[in-house]
């Protein structure tokens, strides 16, 4: 679904990304972690085109993204900061999103809205806003249009526990539509029972792409932490 | 776009700036032309106002609004939109909300009190140089990312093209007082749009007179039509 070949991105002199080649398909839950700055975000914004890569293409359904902006429809992206303008209020900003992405073949999923209780609270304003009600802002519009690939850039990070609950009930349900689910996260333990594949990157380098089951047996561990903290810990890579 | 130029213009009307600049015209304008006898004197007075503050206004507030709309832009980016069309409804909104504030403030009395072919052009040049000014605040801030960087190229633009420019213009013309200028001046003048606007109308208003030979030029080369379309071409 996603094939990206040998990009590389450069911010001044360090390259947040270099020289990397992914393959995703869908069905796939796919965990991408790695240490901070380690170009887990780049690699995310190069996939939207929000950042455009100095080397190498990306390709969405055998078609290249460069210039190109229809695509992004299929995709549901949760960023890691939501940023809104300050004076619009929640139903506002719903109501945009729906008339700009206007499709009639589009059936809306309006599940997490009712579920976070973002109905209650359509006339407050974005600016104020905590951290974690925005947060469920973001994740509601990642959602609401039925995206065959879903983005979702720290989810949980600022979420009580309950909404983090819900959300993560939400992409276990869409994860068995058939969807391409691709989650950051630095809390290992809450991706245990949700991802099929776990990207590992490195400095802007990709160390490894592989199953979760692969993983396990190859480390002997049955958490996701402690497999990775094994990895880490190896002189040899 | 079309939705995105609605929404731009709603949350422009929302911020109030833009009506108090609406009443500021309106009321300003009403004044001049109470204050004069004669309106053609009114339009003159109303014209050097309005070349002061019309670019002033519209250059100052789209660098904040766009500085500030940076957020509702990062939130389209990751929809399925074209950049070019982002862009261009932002800029169609802006420049449309300032046009028509320009239009409501200073273009109703100018109908009312001088719908002459004179009073319609300068209703005109004041639109384009709306329009002109709006562009300007976009090329600065799409250049700068910083805010504060951003807005103090902005007022030094409009202390360039307002103040500076004629002053650079007038230091070329004593300097060289020796050597024919006067086509020289001409082409320069037509590089600033609040010079032009100015030109235009003094032209219409037959005070051209009071400005000794290079008036005479101008006379001739913008009272031309051809002066007439290369004026408006920019």
């Amino acid at each position: 679904m996603i094939t990206i070949s040998n990009i590389t991105k450069k911010f001044g002199k360090l390259a947040a990304l270099d020289d990397v080649s992914i393959n995703c398909n869908s069905t796939e839950c796919i965990a991408l972690i790695g240490p901070n700055g380690s170009g887990k975000t780049t690699l995310i914004k190069s996939i939207l085109g929000m950042v455009v890569p100095d080397d190498g293409s990306i390709l969405f359904n055998n078609k290249n993204i460069a210039h190109d902006w229809k695509y992004r429809k299929h995709i549901g992206y949760m960023p890691q900061i939501g940023k809104y303008p300050e004076n619009m209020s929640i139903g506002q900003i719903f109501d945009m999103m729906k008339s700009i992405r206007k499709d009639d073949t589009i059936s809306l999923d309006e599940e997490l809205f009712t579920e976070f209780g973002l109905d209650k609270l359509l006339n407050k304003r974005m600016g104020t806003l905590s951290g974690g009600t925005r947060q469920k802002v973001s994740a509601c519009l990642a959602f609401l249009f039925n995206p065959d690939i879903l983005i979702l850039d720290e989810p949980t990070a600022g979420l009580d526990p309950l909404a983090s609950e819900i959300l993560k009930e939400k992409i276990s349900k869409e994860k068995t539509k058939g969807k391409l689910i691709l989650i950051t996260s630095h809390i290992l333990s809450e991706l245990d029972d949700l991802v099929t594949h776990i990207i590992f990157m490195q400095d802007g380098k990709l160390k490894f792409h592989k199953p979760f089951e692969a993983l396990r047996s190859e480390t002997g561990e049955l958490k996701l932490s402690k497999a990775i903290a094994n990895i880490m810990l190896k002189p040899t890579n | 776009m079309k939705k995105i130029i609605k929404f731009v213009v709603i949350d422009i009307l929302r911020n109030k700036i833009v009506l108090v600049y609406t009443l500021f015209l309106l009321i300003t304008s009403l004044s001049v032309f109470n204050l004069e006898d004669n309106t053609s004197k009114g339009l003159l007075s109303l014209l050097n106002l309005i070349l002061f503050i019309v670019p002033l206004v519209s250059i100052i507030f789209s660098t904040i609004y766009i500085y500030n709309s940076s957020e509702f832009i990062e939130l389209l980016v990751s929809q399925p939109l074209e950049r070019k069309n982002i862009w261009l409804s932002l800029f169609f909104g802006l420049a449309g909300s300032m046009v028509l504030a320009f239009f409501i403030g200073a273009g109703i009395p100018i109908l009312i009190y001088e719908a002459s072919s004179t009073g319609i052009m300068m209703l005109i040049i004041g639109c384009i140089i709306t329009i002109i000014f709006v562009a300007i605040a976009f090329l600065t801030t799409v250049n700068t990312r910083d805010k504060a960087k951003g807005i103090g190229t902005a007022i030094l633009l409009w202390l360039y093209f307002a103040l500076l420019f004629d002053g650079l213009v007038l230091f070329i013309l004593f300097q060289f007082s020796d050597y024919p200028l006067e086509k020289v001046v001409v082409f320069i003048s037509a590089l600033n749009p609040i010079d032009l606007g100015r030109i235009l109308i003094l032209l219409r208003l037959d005070v051209s007179a009071l400005m000794g030979y290079t008036g005479a030029v101008f006379k001739d080369f913008f009272g031309t039509n051809l002066g007439f379309i290369v004026a408006f071409s920019p």
